[in-house]
């Protein structure tokens, strides 16, 4: 009962922690020393063009009252029109989200697929020289700033060895041949079945996902390592051991057994800080995803596509910070 | 005092005044610290980064912002250690500077956001209740977008510049410290000697400054460590995407954007500063690392 309670409490404080996020969106929006109504309209707009865009806009009316009318905005699915495309900012949203959560998806899986072994075999042998060694990776990974990285992987992989494709999601000769249906570019090339769209696709996503999950590998391995010590130190597993059973059970099925319902949370958080990690990684890639049309907002002081963009990525963290802390209490009977 | 007077003064298990105990604490956390080969390397880095930048006039062998056009992109030599950059800037002279900013923003930010967090954080813990929940409600909700994102959108609001990078960075930093102190407040609350103190008839935030605060004291320091190097690289991200330090200013990030169409040809160029922001970033992380083990084994 009282762990329902507490559950109940966390997803109770999403609306106050979203309130808060739309408040701080509105008021950077407000701050902004370009002034809307010109960002729309342009300098040379006659002055009577101003004054209408300018009441179109609700900017006569006092700050409370304009929040309630972005708030009510917001409600209704408006994050208003983006002036370098013209188009609306949800509709462009829905066309780059897609694309980021591909290169993160594959991302966090390369991350686990080696950092949960590395934390693993580094707990098994604490202290140990391969300890020291995964205790160097997963420190690297958190302090290699992913820029530099993926241009350094552009310049060894695609220039120097000619192993992997340049930038982009896809090659030229596959432009416009994929029909868009779910927006990740893999899956829909495998929906319409054009294989070798998937692989070009495939060899693209290969260099952006390797940089973006070396930078979330380091808090993987960390984490499975720390979990790890602990369950290994626990009395069941000197049970298990006297039972004679083999090495890798103890390791795998006995001590792992444990952890793995901690790590649910590890990886959501880790998913979610791989959205930061994102940005920096599609300006150098060109990956068309939601971080480069960021980025591309930002330098033409784009403020809606900005804030638009912001409020988005600021729902899906506090989204995957719920789902953390929910796995968490729902899965760990200990959490009571 | 010899050396071994002193030793044996700090070591003492019956320290006669609160100076020797402290001092006495201080150096068998060294002891500790000094056996840790990654944390002292990260000490190391640390210190000679500070050394190098304060002493960057000395060191350099020009000012980072005279060019020589007809020396354009030359590759690393005797007369330039790193080459120079698109405008035949020497990169040796500009990245040594580039540890200035890089630092000077670092500490900036440490200097605003650790007195805040702490504070926030031990009385959120301490008093309880209404308070409690309002201050980390607030801190819930700028820990609700990711730090990059946040400081992306405030410096389009301000104006791009180191100040305003300064400040975005600072608004984003100081709730994870606020969130460890008041984790510390909150067991300290509990205590005996903090119900004694009551008491005696200290006031409410007597215990939190002289008593809760000082506690708190080493697991944030740790913390504040590690985020220093998440600092590092969210301050060349910024500098990266156009929205940190402008050029012509050697800032490690701005120094990157400004020339990475270069790296096919002379890789060099963005490559150094690139090295030079993983190197602090990486020493503050180990000397975290070390200081944990020693100051808070607890804290994963």
């Amino acid at each position: 009962m009282r762990r329902l309670r507490a559950l109940a409490a966390s997803v109770a404080s999403v609306p106050v922690t979203l309130f808060g996020l739309v408040l701080i969106t509105f008021v950077i929006g407000r701050v902004v020393p370009i002034d809307p109504v010109v960002a729309i309209v342009g300098d040379h707009a006659p002055p009577q063009v101003i004054a209408r865009v300018r009441l179109e806009l609700g900017l006569d009316r006092p700050l409370p009252v304009q929040f309630v009318i972005y708030v009510n905005r917001l409600l209704h699915g408006d994050l208003g029109r983006s002036v370098m495309t013209s188009h609306r900012v949800t509709t462009d949203i829905a066309h780059y989200f897609p694309a980021t959560i591909e290169l993160a998806t594959a991302a966090i899986l390369i991350a686990l697929a080696v950092g949960i072994p590395l934390g693993v075999f580094a707990a098994a042998k604490g202290g140990s020289r391969f300890d020291h060694f995964v205790r160097v990776i997963s420190v690297g990974g958190q302090s290699v700033p992913v820029f530099v990285l993926g241009m350094i992987f552009l310049l060894v992989f695609y220039v120097k060895l000619g192993i992997a494709p340049g930038t982009g999601q896809q090659d030229v000769l596959f432009e416009g041949m994929v029909p868009r249906v779910t927006g990740m570019h893999i899956i829909d090339a495998a929906l319409s079945g054009q294989w070798d769209a998937v692989q070009d696709g495939l060899a693209h996503l290969a260099l952006p996902a390797l940089v973006l999950g070396y930078f979330s590998l380091g808090y993987i391995t960390r984490m499975t390592r720390a979990y790890m010590l602990d369950a290994l130190h626990s009395e069941h597993i000197i049970t298990a051991r006297s039972k004679g059973l083999s090495a890798a059970r103890v390791l795998w099925v006995h001590a792992f057994g444990n952890v793995a319902v901690g790590l649910v949370t590890v990886i959501a958080l880790a998913y979610a800080n791989l959205l930061s990690g994102a940005v920096l990684t599609e300006t150098v890639f060109s990956w068309p995803g939601l971080g480069m049309y960021l980025t591309v907002s930002l330098l033409n002081a784009d403020m809606n596509a900005v804030l638009g963009a912001t409020l988005v990525v600021g729902v899906v963290y506090v989204g995957l910070n719920l789902l953390a802390d929910v796995a968490y209490r729902l899965l760990d009977p200990r959490v009571r | 005092m010899s050396d071994s007077a002193l030793r044996s003064w700090l070591l003492s298990d019956t320290p006669d005044s609160r100076r020797q105990a402290a001092w006495g604490r201080a150096y068998r956390s060294w002891l500790r610290f000094r056996v840790n080969p990654l944390g002292m390397a990260g000490l190391v880095i640390v210190v000679a980064l500070l050394i190098a930048s304060l002493a960057a006039p000395l060191l350099a062998v020009q000012s980072p912002d005279v060019q020589h056009l007809t020396l354009r992109l030359a590759p690393p030599s005797a007369a330039h250690w790193f080459g120079t950059d698109e405008l035949g800037r020497d990169l040796y002279s500009r990245v040594l500077y580039g540890g200035r900013i890089t630092l000077g923003m670092v500490l900036t930010v440490v200097v605003l956001v650790t007195p805040i967090g702490l504070v926030v954080g031990a009385l959120a813990g301490y008093l309880g209740g209404m308070a409690d929940r309002i201050l980390m409600r607030i801190t819930d909700i700028f820990l609700s977008i990711p730090q990059l994102i946040l400081a992306l959108a405030f410096v389009a609001a301000l104006k791009p510049g180191v100040t305003s990078a300064v400040i975005a960075i600072a608004l984003t930093s100081w709730p994870p410290i606020a969130r460890l102190a008041r984790a510390d407040a909150l067991t300290i609350r509990g205590t005996d000697f903090v119900a004694a103190i009551g008491i005696t008839g200290a006031s409410r935030m007597r215990i939190v400054f002289r008593h809760i605060l000082p506690l708190c004291l080493p697991s944030v320091i740790v913390r504040i460590t590690l985020d220093m190097s998440g600092i590092i690289l969210t301050a060349a991200g910024l500098g990266f995407l156009g929205m940190g330090a402008q050029p012509p200013t050697p800032e490690w990030g701005t120094m990157i954007a400004a020339t990475r169409g270069y790296i096919l040809q002379q890789w060099w160029v963005p490559t150094i500063p690139g090295i030079a922001i993983l190197f602090a970033s990486l020493a503050f992380n180990l000397l975290g690392d070390g200081l944990r083990d020693v100051l808070d084994p607890k804290q994963t």
